[in-house]
């Protein structure tokens, strides 16, 4: 692992696996994002990222959410699972 | 004894309120379906349920009242059709709560059980989607939940009709949850409010979270103040909290009362590894698009092929059996009129509704909404807004409503005003009518493209007006699900018979008023009074009438225009050129009654004005390239 300090989900490539740290932006998308499981504590996985500029497909709790782009710049996490393409 | 645990209701309504609530597409509608026969549309996305439904049943051999209600995370917060959930429940007009739940994402799920707990309200769970449960390897020990929780546990599968018995038996055992217990402070605030007699929980949060305290006597509205402002947290903090605390509690019922254990992986997860691909995945959306099309068009012609002699006999046979004069003809013309109706438009609508239906069923739609957000964007909205274009293919009315899904105001409003752009099944029935059999396919498709684009550049220029980009995509993508053939089958007849329903007597009564008008010599003036559109656009005066009544249902514009040249073979009286913009008119002109009626209730008066007058604008202006277009290329 070439990192481990928390960064944007946005960053994290397709395959990557995270631990929400904290949700920027305010408490509106915090609210909204807990609703579908997005909160602190939580273990995401990112399925796919969309082209241009496009949102980010996570899973979480057993469940696919597409993120925007902006949201999920919104969300840190610790890296913490397997990610292709990142290291070897 | 078979007694209840709840009565016949309170205030003695009868039948007694049983209402279905949960998270979106955990399949209430399905089970409403299964219940009070199919009624509701139900698809694979979350947001297909935006307002309240209501059927009465036996169940359990008692008469209820079931209604199905939009999906709903959480009581907090929410969109627009979220919202019609939550103040149906807290109104208190409520029996009994079936929670459906979907069992293979249960951990949510058990937050909002945790939640519906605080109203008070007799309740069962009912953990819909087991067969998707045991799919994923998720093994649920349903009396331990029962224990925990208080109230009857249920497995079903709404779409096989699987556990229905048992959930009749279990509701006549609705009771009660056990409420989840907060910290002190917020346990300690509830009571000083119980005190001030406000009983329900559920009602005492939305107090503390800071609902508005309308109609309240003014001595109690400084107690409410007072206890909301004595709380350590407040306003959206204390949702969080709330939101936490709910949680933590869950998982933990969760872990006593699941075990998961090792998931088959099949063929729907590696089908994301094409349909979402970075590349791939467009060139297969287009090609999905085209194939919805292509196959109504082919169908729909060769049903129209097959059916239109069958009908054509009937109305010669009728007209001989009616004989000469005045009432005959009157007669005999109402009832061309829905012949030719039934003949022009159910070869395109009953393929086109099926394949919609399969679409809306597999799950493809919210992955549409994810591939096109960052294209959405260019027009200052988001992928979520796809869904609503989307059913705009199909009507307009629910594509206006599906707006309720969106959080954003300015976003509802662009999206509605774009999706009653979209060429609905009734102007599908137009375009292949009209287009694709005297231009060809190829035109037809070119139109739809055509479509696309406008709706775009529309978008562009609503942005400047309304500019602004809300929060950001936020939007549960559901498995692919294979739709079983009672669903579709469902669908689309519940499409059809609305069509029949509506359309039917439309037909008839626009057929009779056009013979009415012959008869008194008005189709003349009524035609010459549209001048001032067919004559700058090139079409022949009698194109007028037909414009009209397009109004009423766009199919109609269609219909009259055989009934005012007497022949089903326009291609004989008109140009091409001059079918290619009557089409594209009615695909752009003022969306029909139906829709300007959603329009109005959903954004209000003027708005509904200006999209009137942009539409027909619009239109006016894209006949006229139309009508360049085809002097010069055609
Ligand atoms: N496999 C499986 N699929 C189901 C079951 N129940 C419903 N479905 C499917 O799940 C999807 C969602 O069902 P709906 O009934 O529309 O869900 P809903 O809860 O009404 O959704 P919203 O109105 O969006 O809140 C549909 O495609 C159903 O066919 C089930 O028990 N098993
Ligand atoms: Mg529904």
């Amino acid at each position: 692992m070439s990192f481990d300090f928390p960064a944007p989900l946005s960053t994290l490539p397709p395959g990557g696996v995270g631990r929400v740290v904290a949700i920027h932006g305010g408490r509106g998308p915090s609210l909204r994002l807990r609703r579908l499981g997005v909160r602190p504590g939580a273990l995401v996985r990112v399925a796919t990222v969309g082209r241009w500029g496009g949102p980010v497909l996570v899973e979480v709790d057993g469940c696919q959410v597409a993120l925007g782009r902006g949201l999920a710049q919104h969300i840190l996490v610790e890296p913490c699972g397997p990610s292709p393409g990142n290291g070897h | 004894m078979a007694t209840d645990r709840w009565g016949a209701g309170k205030a003695g309504r009868s039948p007694p309120r049983v209402a279905l609530v949960g998270q979106p597409n955990s399949g209430k509608s399905t089970l409403f379906n299964a219940i009070v026969g199919y009624r509701a549309v139900a698809s694979n996305f979350p947001g297909t349920t935006v307002e309240a439904l209501r059927g009465r049943a036996n169940v359990g051999g008692r008469r209820v009242e079931v209604v199905d209600l939009p999906g709903t995370y959480s009581l907090l917060g929410g969109d627009l059709a979220e919202r019609v959930t939550r103040e149906f429940l807290l109104s208190g007009d409520v029996d009994a709560v079936i929670q459906v739940a979907d069992a293979s994402l249960l951990g949510r799920s058990l937050e909002l059980t945790l939640e519906l707990a605080e109203l008070g309200i007799p309740m069962v769970v009912c953990l819909n989607m087991a067969d998707e449960a045991e799919h994923k390897g998720i093994k649920i020990d349903r009396e331990r939940l029962e224990g925990i929780l208080g109230v009857p546990v249920v497995l079903t599968v709404a779409t096989r009709g699987v556990g229905l018995r048992e959930l009749s038996a279990a509701l006549s055992q609705a009771c009660p949850a056990r409420p989840p217990s907060y910290p002190p402070e917020i346990e300690a605030a509830l009571k000083n409010l119980e005190k001030l007699g406000i009983s329900s929980r559920a009602l005492a949060l939305q107090l503390l979270l800071g609902a508005p305290l309308e109609g309240m006597a003014a001595e109690l509205k400084e107690e409410v103040e007072r206890i909301r402002r004595g709380l350590s947290v407040q306003g959206e903090d204390l949702a969080l909290l709330l939101a936490d605390h709910r949680n933590l509690l869950a998982s933990r019922i969760f872990r006593e009362a699941v075990k998961v254990e090792r998931g088959r992986v099949g063929w729907r997860e590696r089908l994301d590894d094409l349909l979402m691909h970075p590349l791939l995945a467009y060139p297969f959306l287009l090609l999905t698009l085209f194939l919805l099309f292509w196959l109504t068009f082919w169908i729909g012609g060769s049903l129209e092929g097959l059916l239109s002699p069958a009908l054509a006999g009937l109305s010669e046979a009728v007209r001989a059996a009616l004989g000469e004069g005045g009432w005959a003809q009157f007669l005999a013309g109402a009832l061309d009129g829905l012949l030719a109706g039934i003949g022009i438009a159910l070869p395109y609508l009953l393929p086109f509704y099926l394949l919609l239906a399969l679409l809306e069923d597999s799950g493809y739609l919210p992955r549409i909404g994810f591939l096109l957000d960052g294209l959405m964007h260019r027009i200052g909205l988001h992928g979520k807004s796809v869904i609503p274009l989307l059913l705009g293919y199909g009507c307009s009315v629910p594509a206006v409503l599906a707006t309720r899904i969106l959080e954003d105001e300015r976003d509802r409003y662009v999206t509605a005003a774009l999706s009653v752009l979209i060429p609905c099944a009734a102007r599908t029935v137009v375009i292949f009518g009209l287009v694709g059999r005297f231009l060809g396919p190829v035109a037809a498709f070119a139109l739809y493209l055509g479509n696309i684009l406008v709706v775009g550049l529309a978008g562009r220029v609503l942005r400047r007006f309304l500019p602004g980009l809300g929060a950001g995509l936020i939007l549960e993508i559901p498995p692919y699900r294979v739709p079983t053939l009672r669903t579709l089958l469902g669908k689309t007849w519940l499409r059809l018979r609305d069509f029949l329903k509506i359309a039917g007597p439309l037909l008839i009564i626009s057929s009779a008023f056009l013979e009415l008008f012959r008869a008194l010599g008005w189709e003349v003036w009524l035609n010459r009074l549209t001048l001032f559109l067919t004559w700058p656009l090139g079409l022949p005066p009698q194109a007028g009438v037909p414009l009209i009544f397009g109004v009423l249902r766009k199919e109609l514009s269609l219909v009259l225009l055989t009934q005012a040249f007497g022949t089903t073979d326009l291609g004989s009286v008109l140009t091409t050129g001059q079918l290619l913009v009557f089409t594209v008119f009615v695909i752009f002109y003022i969306p029909c009654m139906a829709t300007l009626g959603a329009l109005w209730r959903e954004m209000g008066l003027r708005r509904t004005v200006f999209v009137l007058l942009g539409t027909t604008g619009l239109a006016l202006f894209l006949g006229l390239v139309s009508r360049l277009f085809a002097t010069l290329a055609l």
